[in-house]
């Protein structure tokens, strides 16, 4: 049994590690650990509870917003409309949650749920969906593993509260992307009400202790922002692939996305090299001179070399000096069930998945 | 044929030129800034204007960092009275839920959420609130607090704030402080609610930096026309400048950069202006300093005002160079202002980084001083580590790997290479020590629109039309002559997360002033 409480530094931490998770999309989770952090003021410190902590019948119930970042950050919600969604979610299942939990560990909607469970007086559990950050509803280890995604309850800010019942959890994207838009580009959600035995069978497990540890290292770096990231890739088995220097940003929006790639020139003993990271919200791939270096869905994610805190894709910009860090993703998701739902081919990418320290081996 | 007065206020000096209608500089000069500031504005007025010009002086253009000072030492800020129209959205993180205590317990007045705002598309988020915002203007009057309207998508749709204002001033009077958050920040609700709340608390420095300023105009050379440069390196008039002093926030760096400019003919390059105890590095795009693209903190609040976007470097003319345990350093101390006494050039004891450069032979001073005497290969390594901070913060700024020019202005510009960064070739025009007054004293008069649009709906080309006819609209307003005005700045910015491929379309126009020339 592990508990620990989370309270206004350690969602300093959570908002930093979860940028690292988010690799370069995810959503700015600083609107989200403000949110928590004003609940948690309010209410007192969230407990953070191990996977195992839940009974099988215990119902757990992801909490998030979905739409753009761009729109949460300025048409901040109420705050009583993910109570709201959360409990019409409950309603549905004629049961009471004992426990919130993350979509997503990396970007903003690893900070959301803490505001809730404040606020419900209802622990967080320390796992996810993603082990990191995807855009969409079915790219998610439960759906993975075949459990629905609904019944899902969107809520905005007026009050209103939308019940979906879908045949899969692509149609929960489909139908909630749609809602979503209509209801001014952001909403906030509940969902993926689960059996405390199914969620432990199928969650990512630990993920949110990790983006604490994360964020703890990074973000008393200072000056040292390459012993912290020396010590971070140790930490998670992860390789610094590539460093250098911004030299081209490309962007364009294409079916709701922000697409693009982000050229890097070698620095140091990489000089005569080149890096190509492409994005769509999130990082997608790493090429370098003409070979792949990594891609989705493991994590790639790029660090600020002075400060070493995580870059997200709106800010990177020519000059820049960075780290390209490769993070090994969840095992679930290097399995044939995982690529189905998160693989490179589910981002129209023409790339055979192969993990990113297969590809280092072999170079 | 008549004349203008540009003044620059820095932290060091207050330096003032005086141009004719050509834009010409006739008078210069440097004097220290002092601690009641405008004493120093007088000596640096009395200076250019003697001998008496022939011709009459008919406009004075200020810049002044006094609006930074007070929020960072936290001196002559108001309460102020938030108006927030979002409710219910927004109600989840409260007005300064990121602030650090000293600031709020200087700026925190009264607070109301009220119905209102807009959604991305600017439609109604719900209708405004207009009795509360009217109860919430009667309570700002009667504790004689400045008012900050902040709403959902102000950005792209202000009518909301503007029916607020108008109510506000007809609950607590026409003279009551009122600031809009659509004048002040862009998109990112809270970082712009906390910039629309330092304006309003900054409303009674500027109103008494504003008059003094005035007074000492008028009475040195009878102008009453004054205007203030803001921090995209344009200007403002007087009443302006006092309902939205945060828009002086950060002047000083953008007169610079466009006296940099109109010095040396380059419109889009590179501007290193080298002071006593730090480098500033900016880019200027069509003769403009390109803005800063991210939040900007100040005093420790995160705001997003428009800033210029600028690298302040720790190295500047009077930076000192040591040699400790075998190790050359340099800085990040200075000795500032007092370099022309302690630098040994000078004939005091410290090496500085002006010595360094003096005794390689590599820059001459205006003023000729004996060649200090050091030891080589200290200065070379002292020169190789000044020369590494300088290319990283030229690296950090510039936008591509081709070829650019760096203007150098600021006293300390001479000791520049001419070449840095493998091919950003350094030109040092005439008057480099006084560019930032220069740049006060030519500056032009804006306008700007910041929207997100949803791209489909109409044709692309009407919508991008519509947003440059309306930033121009708008420099006119504020003073342009209107046959003048053009765009200076296309910004279009994808945003994530929403189909309907939405696009955020930022605009600015300028132009010279209608009058006063």
């Amino acid at each position: 049994m592990s508990r620990r409480l989370i309270g206004l530094p350690e969602l300093e931490d959570l908002a930093i590690g979860a940028a690292v998770l988010g690799t370069g999309g995810g959503g700015d989770p600083y609107v989200g650990k403000l949110w928590a952090q004003g609940r948690i003021h309010a209410r007192g410190p969230v407990e953070l509870i191990d996977a195992d902590d839940l009974a099988d019948d215990d119902l757990v119930i992801a909490a998030a917003m979905m739409g753009a970042p761009s729109v949460i950050v300025e048409k901040i919600p109420n705050g009583a409309e993910l109570v709201a969604a959360f409990q019409a979610v409950e309603q549905a299942c004629e049961a009471r949650a004992a426990a919130v939990m993350c979509i997503e560990a990396g970007g903003i909607n690893s900070t959301i749920p803490f505001a809730l469970a404040a606020d419900l007086g209802l622990p967080v559990v320390d796992a996810d969906g993603m082990g990191r950050a995807f855009p969409e509803v079915q790219m998610v280890s439960f759906a993975a593993y075949g459990l629905p995604a609904t019944p899902m309850a969107i809520a905005d800010e007026h009050g209103n509260v939308t019940l979906l019942r879908t045949t899969s959890a692509e149609w929960a994207e489909r139908l909630g992307r749609a809602l979503v838009v209509a209801e001014g580009g952001a909403s906030v959600l509940a969902q993926y009400p689960l059996r405390g035995l199914d969620f432990k069978r199928t969650a990512i497990r630990g993920t949110l202790s990790l983006a604490l540890e994360i964020g703890a290292g990074l973000r008393g770096a200072g000056r040292q922002g390459n012993v912290a990231i020396e010590s971070l890739t140790h930490r998670l088995r992860g390789a610094v692939i590539f460093h250098g220097k911004v030299v081209q940003v490309q962007r364009e929006t294409a079916g709701g996305f922000v697409r693009g790639a982000v050229v890097i020139e070698g620095l140091d003993t990489r000089a005569d090299s080149r890096c190509e990271v492409t994005f769509q919200n999130e990082n997608l791939v790493a090429i370098a001179d003409g070979s792949i270096l990594a891609s989705v869905p493991d994590l790639i994610t790029l660090l600020e070399e002075e400060s070493a805190h995580p870059v997200t894709t709106e800010r990177l910009r020519f000059g820049m000096r960075v780290y390209v860090l490769a993070l090994p993703c969840a095992p679930l998701w290097r399995e044939e069930i995982g690529l189905a739902k998160a693989g490179p081919r589910c981002f129209g990418l023409d790339v055979e998945y192969v993990p990113f320290e297969q590809r280092l081996a072999a170079r | 044929m008549s004349l203008r007065i540009g003044v620059d206020i820095g932290g060091t000096n207050t330096d003032a030129v005086l141009v004719n209608s050509a834009d010409r500089v006739v008078a210069r000069a440097k004097t220290p800034t002092t601690p009641d500031v405008v004493s120093g504005i007088r000596a640096a007025l009395a200076e250019v204007l003697t001998p008496a010009p022939l011709e009459p002086v008919v406009a004075a253009m200020l810049g002044t960092t006094q609006c930074t000072n007070a929020v960072v030492e936290r001196r002559g800020l108001r309460s102020v009275a938030i108006m927030r129209l979002g409710a219910p959205a927004t109600a989840a993180v409260p007005p300064f839920a990121d602030w650090p205590d000293d600031l709020r317990q200087a700026v925190s007045g009264h607070v109301a959420l009220v119905h209102g705002g807009h959604d991305f598309t600017g439609q109604e988020l719900a209708p405004l609130g207009e009795d509360d915002v009217r109860r919430a203007a009667a309570t700002a009057a009667e504790l004689s607090m400045p008012i900050a309207i902040v709403g959902v998508f102000s950005a792209v749709n202000p009518e909301h704030e503007r029916r607020a204002a108008e109510i506000c001033a007809e609950e607590a009077g026409v003279d009551h402080s009122i600031s809009m958050s659509s004048m002040v920040g862009s998109i990112g609700f809270l970082e712009r609610e906390n910039a629309t709340i330092l304006n309003a608390a900054l409303t009674e420095v500027a109103r008494l930096a504003t008059t003094s300023f005035e007074s000492a105009v008028h009475s040195a050379c009878g102008v009453k026309t004054c205007y203030f440069t803001q921090n995209d390196g344009t200007l403002m008039a007087l009443d302006y400048a006092r309902r939205y002093p945060s828009l002086m926030l950060a002047s000083g760096p953008a007169n610079s950069m466009r006296g940099g400019a109109y010095l040396s003919g380059v419109m889009n390059g590179l501007v290193v202006d080298v002071g006593g105890t730090t480098t500033d590095i900016g880019i200027l795009v069509n003769g403009f300093p390109r803005e800063a693209p991210f939040v900007i903190e100040i005093g420790g609040v995160r705001t997003n005002f428009r800033m210029p976007d600028v690298v302040s470097l720790p190295l500047g003319g009077g930076t000192v160079v040591r040699r400790e345990a075998g190790k050359v350093t340099v800085g990040p101390d200075s000795v500032g202002y007092r370099l022309t006494q302690e630098g040994l050039a000078f004939g005091g004891g410290q090496t500085t980084f002006t010595d360094v450069v003096l005794s390689l032979g590599r820059a001459d001073l205006d003023v000729p001083v004996p060649r200090p005497s050091l030891e080589h290969n200290l200065a070379e390594k002292a020169y190789r580590v000044a020369l590494e901070v300088l290319e990283r913060g030229v690296q950090r700024m510039r936008p591509s790997a081709d070829p650019l020019t760096g203007i150098g202005v600021g006293g300390g510009s001479v000791l520049l290479p001419e070449c840095l960064d493998g091919n950003v070739e350094v030109v040092r025009p005439d008057d480099y020590a006084v560019a930032n007054a220069i740049g006060a004293a030519i500056s032009e008069v804006s306008g700007s629109v910041d929207r997100i649009v949803a791209i489909g709906a109409r044709a692309m080309e009407a919508i991008r039309d519509e947003v440059r006819q309306e930033a121009i609209a708008q420099a006119v307003a504020a003073g342009a002559r209107s046959a003048a005005a053009r765009i200076v700045l296309w910004e279009e910015i994808p945003i994530a997360y929403l189909p309907g491929n939405a696009v955020r379309l930022r605009a600015k126009a300028a132009g010279p002033l209608a009058h006063a020339r």
